[in-house]
């Protein structure tokens, strides 16, 4: 893992430098547009943010205080990808379904492609980078890896966040609760049993 | 998405005063289940989004005099843990059908039942009434999840509201308040939704300037039983196919009084009027909720591909019964 970021930040072209990239190309041509639409932010009242600006909001993700210069508009989904290099949350199928996005905001499963950045302001973010610390995993990462919970792994962090947060919720939960319960992740490989299993050997001995 | 600006309220005033703004080209926020999700694919394009969850009214659950008032905050799993509404079971079983606990900790009540419908015409930019060079889409296309009642108008999508079946059984009212900054009133639930007539027309009866702040609930009396049933095509998130949320007074095993309510079959909740009354003075028992099943598909008008939910809306009538009886195999629940 260590070394894998180390690489990341090193010169030469990666996909994620790529992708860096282009996202400020985006930024800029959606300011022009915004410009060309005419939203003043003398046109606005107290209580309003303009339109088509970025501004800077603060945010707590993963117990530290950062700030980000977002539009309105923006996700707290692209917010955590492209502003915080949080690359762990996915986006898929960016509407409310698949689950790839899945953070917890005050403790809570979220999906962040249906946030904006700018209505998280004074909640608590995590994602998945905050179930590991140095080398010790929260049990639910390494069950998935006990229990083969991943095939192509695209959905796994938002599934892993997912687990997590109906442990929290229910520690003691039944195989039929946790179905029920993490109904709201889809998995296209279809790990669900490797899932399933894991979730009920963490709840069996109490949700931690 | 369009550049919008963003309002936050802290009070009903607020939130009101900042809707009628733009002409009232707004749109409210609370969950955002739905609305992000037309805001991405532009099918609205507000020129501002009002979040009202700083408005601290609009929060929580509270008993009144006559009921029960349910935020327009209120989260699918803060009701499902609220000790006021354990009497309502069959709100309760539909929240328990959203196997999903994102949707459970992000949606609202009331988000639900203000959501646009899922027709796919009408998400891919076709308006609610889905033409295309005069023609209904949904007439000559595929239909297979389209309305089965209430479908001879232009309207043929089906109402996405899930909660409004069991709340409208159980004769809540929603408080609407705006345009006007003290106007307030509470609609019966089953005269809040409408059918468009034609694309510039919503599906419920909201004004711009206008919002939901409550729904409120009559006091349960003891002898009241209510149960739902949904038909989902699978068991992750999709919505139902046809449900049925049934709110009956029982006495000496007697119906005395029946409210039948259909959902997802309809541009509106469907109230089966008819059937209701074919309960009253019955026991419920599998022979009388096949009866009552039987009249409340007896008029259905199925498009082109969806005669299957007339069986299914059928299924789902007696099933509700039964369940709200406890007398439904637990199998099928």
């Amino acid at each position: 893992m260590h070394d894998h970021e180390e690489e990341s930040r090193g010169p030469g072209f990666n996909r994620r430098d790529f992708l860096r990239g282009s996202g400020a190309a985006v930024a800029a041509t959606a300011l022009v547009n915004g410009a060309h639409e005419g939203l003043a932010a003398q046109d606005v009242k107290k209580g309003v943010v303009a339109a088509g600006k970025a501004q800077d909001i603060k945010l707590k993700v993963n117990g530290k205080e950062v700030t980000a210069k977002v539009e309105n508009r923006v996700t707290l989904l692209d917010v955590l990808r492209d502003d915080l290099q949080l690359t762990g949350c996915k986006e898929v199928c960016d509407t409310t379904n698949c689950g790839a996005c899945t953070v917890m905001i005050d403790g809570k499963a979220v999906y962040a492609c249906s946030r904006l950045a700018i209505e998280c302001e004074g909640k608590d973010i995590k994602t998945v980078e905050s179930l590991r610390n140095g080398d010790t995993v929260d049990p639910v990462i390494t069950g998935f890896c006990k229990h083969d919970a991943m095939q192509c792994g695209f959905c796994t962090p938002g599934f892993v966040v997912a687990t997590r947060a109906f442990l929290n919720q229910k520690p003691n939960a039944s195989l039929e609760e946790i179905r029920k319960g993490l109904g709201g992740n889809i998995c296209r490989c279809g790990t669900y049993a490797g899932i399933t299993a894991c979730a009920m050997e963490i709840a069996q001995k109490g949700g931690a | 998405m369009n550049p919008f600006e963003y309002a936050r309220p802290t009070t009903e005033a607020e939130a009101i005063d900042f809707l009628n703004d733009h002409g009232g080209q707004t749109a409210v926020l609370s969950g955002g289940t739905d609305l992000m999700n037309l805001l991405k694919r532009d099918v609205v394009q507000p020129q501002r989004v009002v979040d009202i969850k700083h408005v601290s009214s609009m929060n929580g659950i509270q008993r009144v005099d006559d009921g029960v008032l349910i935020g327009a905050n209120v989260t699918l799993d803060q009701a499902l843990a609220a000790h006021e509404l354990v009497e309502y079971q069959s709100l309760l079983q539909v929240i328990d059908g959203h196997r999903s606990i994102q949707m459970q900790g992000m949606g609202t009540l009331v988000g639900d039942l203000c959501q646009m419908p899922s027709c796919w015409y009408f998400r891919n930019g076709y308006g609610l009434l889905a033409l295309k060079d005069g023609a209904s889409l949904v007439e000559q296309g595929d239909n297979r999840y389209h309305a089965i009642f209430g479908n001879s108008g232009p309207a043929k999508f089906v109402s996405a509201s899930r909660f409004a079946p069991g709340f409208i059984a159980w004769e809540a009212k929603v408080r609407v308040i705006g345009p006007q900054p003290t106007q307030e009133e509470f609609v019966p639930l089953e005269y809040f939704f409408a059918t468009p007539k034609t694309n510039t027309q919503g599906v419920t009866i909201l004004k711009p300037g206008q919002l939901v702040t409550h729904v409120w609930l009559p006091i349960a009396k003891p002898t009241m039983k209510s149960a739902a049933y949904e038909v989902l095509e699978s068991n992750g998130l999709d919505r139902p196919q046809a449900a049925a949320s049934v709110c009956l007074n029982v006495q000496s095993d007697i119906v005395r009084e029946a409210r039948i309510v259909l959902g997802h079959v309809a541009p509106t909740p469907w109230i089966a009027h008819e059937a209701a009354r074919a309960l009253v003075g019955h026991k419920v028992t599998e022979d009388t909720v096949s009866h009552v099943a039987d009249i409340a598909v007896s008029r259905a008008t199925p498009l082109s591909m969806n005669d299957y939910k007339v069986q299914m809306t059928r299924a789902a009538v007696k099933r509700a019964l039964l369940r709200a009886v406890d007398q439904l195999d637990p199998e099928l629940v």
